[in-house]
C-alpha cells in the first residue's frame, strides 16, 4: 500500500514535470498567458505528490515495513525512532528522494512567493526547476527506486551502517542538501535571464538573498560534516580532503566569488558574463558532487552504491554544462559593452583577485580530486592524492584570501588613492606587524601560523578600525550612546556589517587551523592497567577495560584517567564498537575540549588474551574549538546580513 | 562562439574522462609483486606446529587468505580442496592463512568444508599486510625458487588454479593478476 502510494505519487510528478517544462515552451509561443499560471500549478502539483511520497517512506521506516527493500535495508526492528526517518538520506535511492523533496520546496515557495513579479523572468525559472525536477524523479522511476518491494518479506532488517547512528545524521545531510539544492535558485533565475534575453541586474538583485542562504547552509553543512568526522570519527581529524568532502567543498568556492563579484555588477554593471559562468559552475558543481558519490568512479568513505545512476547523472551534467555555457554563448552578443577597470587598486580588482583566488582554489581542488582517475586512464598508473598535495597549494591561496579580506571591504570603488591607502590600512597594518614581531619573540616562529595570525589580526583590526570610525561619526551626527549607534549602524548597513560579522568568523577558523594543523602532537602506546603515559601537560592513565552489550552492539570501553599538572580532569571511555554486520569494529574516540586545545583519546586495540592490555593513541590538538565558534559567527554574520530588520521596498527586491 | 569553445572543448574532455572512469574499479590495486620473491613468513597451525615459508622452498606453494565471514571464501572453500587433493603427489604445498577472524569460527569453516591442507591463523595481520592483501579472497601462486608468479583477488575457479598451478610448476610467471568477486577490507 505504502509503496504502491509513494511509487505513483512519484511517477504522477514527473507527469506534471514534463508539463511545467511543456507549458513555458507553449505559452511563449502561443503568447497566451494560461501556460504560464498552468507552469505554476504544475510545481504546486509537484510539491504535492513528492511530499506525499517522502511521506510514505518516512512512514514505512518509522513502521518498520520491510516489504519495501529500501527499509530492509537501512532499519531493523531495534533502531531507535529518529535514526529510522534519517534512514530516509541514509542510503541512494532516499536521498534521491530527499534531494527532490527540498529542490521542490524551494520550487513551490518561488513559485508563490513570485507569482505577481518578473513576469518575463518566471516562466522559464519554473521550466528549469521542472527541468532538474523532472530527472531526479525520473532517476527514481526507473532507475533507483525507493519504493521496490522485496519478496518473501523479511523478518528483521539490516540497519543502517553504523556510523551514520549519530546525532550528526540528523543535521548534516540535511543541511548540506538544502545548501547544494539552493544554488538551483539563482541558476534557475541565471537561465531565466539567459533565455529571455532580460539581462539586466534584475535576477540578481532578486536572487540575492536566496544565494546566500543557500551559501549559507552550504557552509554550516560543511562544518557539521567536520565536526562529525571529528568527534565521531575517531581519527583526530575534521577534513581528509576525501572526494566526496571535496565534492561538498567545490560549489561553496565559485559561491564564494559569486557573493562577491555580484557586487561589482550590482554597482558598475560589469563582470556580467563572468557571474553568470560563476553560477553555472556551482550548480554544475553541485550535480558533480551527486555524480561523484553515486557513480563510483573515486573510491570514498561516503560512496553509495553504483549501478545505471552514475551513468544518468553524467548524462544531466552534459547537459546542465553544454547547455548552460551554450545559452551564454547564444547571448554573448547581449552581455557585452560594459564599463572597464578605472584602476588596479581600487575595490572592484581587490574582489576580482578574490575571484581569481577563489577559482584558483577551486581548479587545484577540482585537480586533485580526479587526478586519479585522469592518471589511470592516460598512464594505466594508479596514484591517490592525499592531504599533502591539497593542504601545500591551498594554505597560501587561502590565506591570500584573508589578506584580501582585510582590504576589500574598506578599500575605495574606482580608484584609491594613497591618501586613501595610508587612512585606511596604515593603523592595522602596523598594529598587525607589532603583532608579528612579539609573538616570533614569543617563540612562535613557523612560517604559515605565523602568517595565518598576522592576517588574522589585520583583518580583525581593519574592521575594528572601520567599525569605530564608522560609530564615532555617527555619534557626532545624532548623538546617542555607543550601543545604540552600533545597532544603528548595523541597521542600517545589514549587508556590509553582517560581511564583517562573517569575516570575523573566517579568521577564527583560520586561526583554528593554524593551531590544530601546526601544532598538534601525539603519542601511542600500549599500556597494562595502572600504566599511564605522558603528553604535554597531561598525564594518562590506564584504570581497566569494560565490555557491555548495547541495543545494537556490543562495546568494549577503556577507562582512562587524565590530569592536568597533577590536577585532575576526570575519566575519558574511548571505546571500540562491534556491530553484528561489520567485520571489523568501530572506533569511539572521546575528548575534552577548552578553548585553548582539545586532548584525543583512542582505544586503537587491546589484547584479547591479555586482559589488561590496551593500545591507546593520544592527541592534543591546540585550538579546534574555535573553528567550531567561528562557524556559530558565521552565522550570526549571515543572520545579521539577511534578517529582515524592516519591510523591504518594492523596487529593492 | 568563443565561449562555447573555450568550455565546450575542456568540458567534453572532463565529460569523457569522467564516462572512462565509470568503467573502472577504483578500489583495485594493482600489486607489485609479481615476479619477485616472497616475503618469508612464520605461521601457527591451527594443529599446533609452526610453518615457515622457506621449509616449502623447492615446491610450489599456493598460499590463500581467508576468512569464515566471507562469501566468496565459502564459494571456492571446496574448489580449493579438490585442488589440493589432486596436486598433492606433485610437488605442491597448499597454504591457507586466515586473517581479521576469530579462532572458533574459523575453525568450524575449515572442519564445514573439510579442509585436510595446513591452514594457520596471522593474529596481528603482520603477513596479510607483507602481502598487500586488501581484499578477500586472495590467492598468491609462489614458485620453487619463492617468487610470486601469479596473484589472484576473489573466488577462484578450476580452470586457473589448474592453468595458474602447471604454469608455476614450471617456474612462469604470469604477466597479469587475476580479478574476481571479492570483498574489500581495507
Amino acid at each position: 500500500m505504502t509503496a504502491t502510494v509513494g511509487y505513483s505519487s512519484l511517477v504522477l510528478a514527473l507527469a506534471l514535470a514534463g508539463w511545467g517544462i511543456a507549458a513555458p515552451l507553449l505559452g511563449a509561443r502561443t503568447g497566451r498567458q494560461a501556460f504560464f499560471a498552468s507552469a505554476r500549478g504544475a510545481i504546486l502539483g509537484q510539491f504535492g505528490f513528492v511530499t506525499l511520497a517522502s511521506l510514505a517512506l518516512i512512514y514505512a521506516l518509522v513502521t518498520t515495513d520491510f516489504s519495501l527493500k529500501y527499509v530492509a535495508l537501512n532499519t531493523t526492528r531495534a533502531t531507535p525512532i529518529y535514526y529510522r526517518v534519517t534512514g530516509l538520506w541514509g542510503a541512494l535511492e532516499g536521498s534521491l528522494l530527499l534531494w527532490e523533496w527540498v529542490l521542490i520546496i524551494f520550487s513551490g515557495l518561488l513559485a508563490w512567493i513570485y507569482r505577481d513579479r518578473h513576469p518575463e523572468l518566471m516562466p522559464w525559472v519554473l521550466l528549469i526547476f521542472s527541468g532538474v525536477s523532472a530527472f531526479f524523479l525520473a532517476v527514481m522511476a526507473f532507475a533507483s527506486d525507493p519504493f521496490e518491494r522485496v519478496f518473501p518479506v523479511p523478518a528483521d532488517g539490516r540497519g543502517l551502517n553504523p556510523l551514520l547512528e549519530d546525532a550528526n545524521m540528523l543535521t548534516h545531510p540535511p543541511l548540506l542538501y538544502t545548501g547544494f539544492v539552493g544554488l538551483t535558485v539563482p541558476y534557475a533565475f541565471a537561465m531565466a535571464a539567459l533565455i529571455s534575453g532580460k539581462l539586466d541586474e534584475a535576477w540578481i538583485l532578486t536572487t540575492r538573498r536566496w544565494t546566500v542562504a543557500a551559501w549559507f547552509f552550504l557552509t554550516l553543512g560543511n562544518l557539521v560534516g567536520a565536526w562529525w568526522s571529528y568527534h565521531v570519527l575517531g581519527w583526530g581529524g575534521y577534513w581528509a580532503w576525501d572526494p566526496v568532502e571535496n565534492a561538498a567543498f567545490m560549489p561553496w568556492l565559485p559561491a564564494t566569488a559569486f557573493l562577491h563579484s555580484i557586487q561589482i555588477q550590482e554597482r558598475r554593471h560589469m563582470l556580467k558574463t563572468w557571474n553568470l559562468s560563476l553560477i553555472i559552475l556551482a550548480f554544475s558543481l553541485t550535480i558533480f558532487g551527486t555524480f561523484l558519490t553515486r557513480s563510483g568512479i573515486l573510491s570514498s568513505i561516503h560512496a553509495f552504491s553504483s549501478g545505471p545512476v552514475g551513468l544518468l547523472f553524467l548524462g544531466f551534467l552534459a547537459v546542465v554544462v553544454l547547455g548552460s555555457f551554450g545559452l551564454l554563448a547564444w547571448r554573448a552578443d547581449r552581455l557585452r559593452g560594459q564599463p572597464e577597470l578605472d584602476a588596479v587598486v581600487s575595490r572592484e580588482s581587490v574582489f576580482l583577485l578574490n575571484n581569481v583566488v577563489l577559482v584558483a582554489a577551486l581548479f587545484t581542488i577540482f585537480l586533485g580530486t580526479v587526478f586519479p582517475l585522469l592518471s589511470e586512464a592516460v598512464a594505466g598508473v594508479t596514484v591517490s592524492v592525499g592531504a599533502p598535495y591539497f593542504n601545500r597549494i591551498v594554505t597560501p591561496l587561502f590565506l591570500a584570501l584573508v589578506f584580501l579580506m582585510g582590504v576589500g571591504p574598506l578599500i575605495a570603488w574606482r580608484k584609491a588613492s594613497l591618501d586613501h591607502l595610508r587612512r585606511n590600512f596604515l593603523g592595522p597594518a602596523a598594529l598587525a606587524l607589532a603583532v608579528r614581531l612579539s609573538l616570533f619573540g614569543w617563540r612562535l616562529r613557523d612560517f604559515w601560523p605565523l602568517l595565518a595570525v598576522t592576517l588574522s589580526a589585520f583583518v580583525a583590526l581593519t574592521i575594528g578600525f572601520d567599525t569605530a570610525k564608522a560609530v564615532r561619526a555617527r555619534r557626532a551626527i545624532a548623538g546617542g550612546r555607543l550601543p545604540a549607534a552600533l545597532a544603528t549602524l548595523v541597521w542600517r548597513n545589514q549587508r556590509r556589517y553582517g560581511g564583517f560579522v562573517v569575516h570575523l568568523g573566517v579568521v577564527l577558523i583560520v586561526l583554528g587551523i593554524a593551531g590544530s594543523m601546526g601544532y598538534s602532537v601525539g603519542r601511542e602506546a600500549m599500556l597494562q592497567v595502572g600504566q599511564s603515559l605522558s603528553i604535554d601537560r597531561f598525564h594518562i592513565r590506564f584504570e581497566g577495560l569494560q565490555a557491555s552489550q548495547q541495543p545494537t552492539h556490543r562495546r568494549v570501553e577503556g577507562r582512562f584517567r587524565v590530569t592536568n599538572k597533577g590536577h585532575e580532569i576526570g575519566v575519558l571511555t574511548p571505546a571500540l564498537k562491534y556491530f553484528p554486520t561489520q567485520p571489523s569494529p568501530i572506533g569511539r574516540a572521546m575528548f575534552r575540549s577548552t578553548l585553548l586545545e582539545d586532548l584525543y583519546l583512542i582505544l586503537s586495540g587491546f589484547s584479547e588474551v591479555d586482559e589488561g592490555r590496551a593500545t591507546l593513541k593520544v592527541l592534543v590538538r591546540p585550538l579546534v574549538a574555535w573553528i567550531w565558534v567561528g562557524g556559530a559567527v558565521m552565522t550570526l554574520g549571515t543572520l545579521v546580513a539577511l534578517w529582515p530588520f524592516r519591510p523591504r521596498a518594492r523596487q529593492e527586491t | 562562439m568563443r565561449i562555447l569553445l573555450a568550455v565546450g572543448g575542456p568540458a567534453l574532455a572532463l565529460l569523457g574522462l569522467f564516462a572512462y572512469g565509470l568503467t573502472r574499479d577504483p578500489r583495485a590495486i594493482p600489486t607489485p609483486l609479481i615476479g619477485k620473491p616472497a616475503t618469508p613468513f612464520t605461521l601457527p597451525l591451527f594443529d599446533g606446529r609452526q610453518l615457515s615459508l622457506e621449509e616449502l622452498r623447492g615446491k610450489v606453494v599456493f598460499l590463500n587468505f581467508w576468512a569464515s565471514w566471507c562469501p566468496r571464501c565459502r564459494a571456492e572453500a571446496r574448489t580449493l580442496e579438490a585442488a589440493w587433493q589432486k596436486y598433492q603427489a606433485q610437488d605442491v604445498v597448499f597454504l591457507g592463512v586466515n586473517i581479521q577472524d576469530r579462532e572458533e569460527a574459523a575453525r568450524a569453516f575449515l572442519q564445514e568444508f573439510g579442509i585436510t591442507y595446513p591452514n594457520g591463523r596471522d593474529t596481528a595481520g603482520k603477513i596479510a599486510i607483507a602481502y598487500g592483501v586488501w581484499g578477500l579472497p586472495e590467492t598468491f601462486i609462489l614458485d620453487r625458487e619463492g617468487r610470486i608468479t601469479y596473484k589472484h583477488i576473489g573466488a577462484l575457479g578450476w580452470t586457473t588454479i589448474t592453468t595458474k598451478l602447471g604454469e608455476a610448476l614450471q617456474g612462469i610467471v604470469s604477466t597479469e593478476e587475476g580479478k574476481g568477486e571479492y570483498l574489500q577490507v581495507r
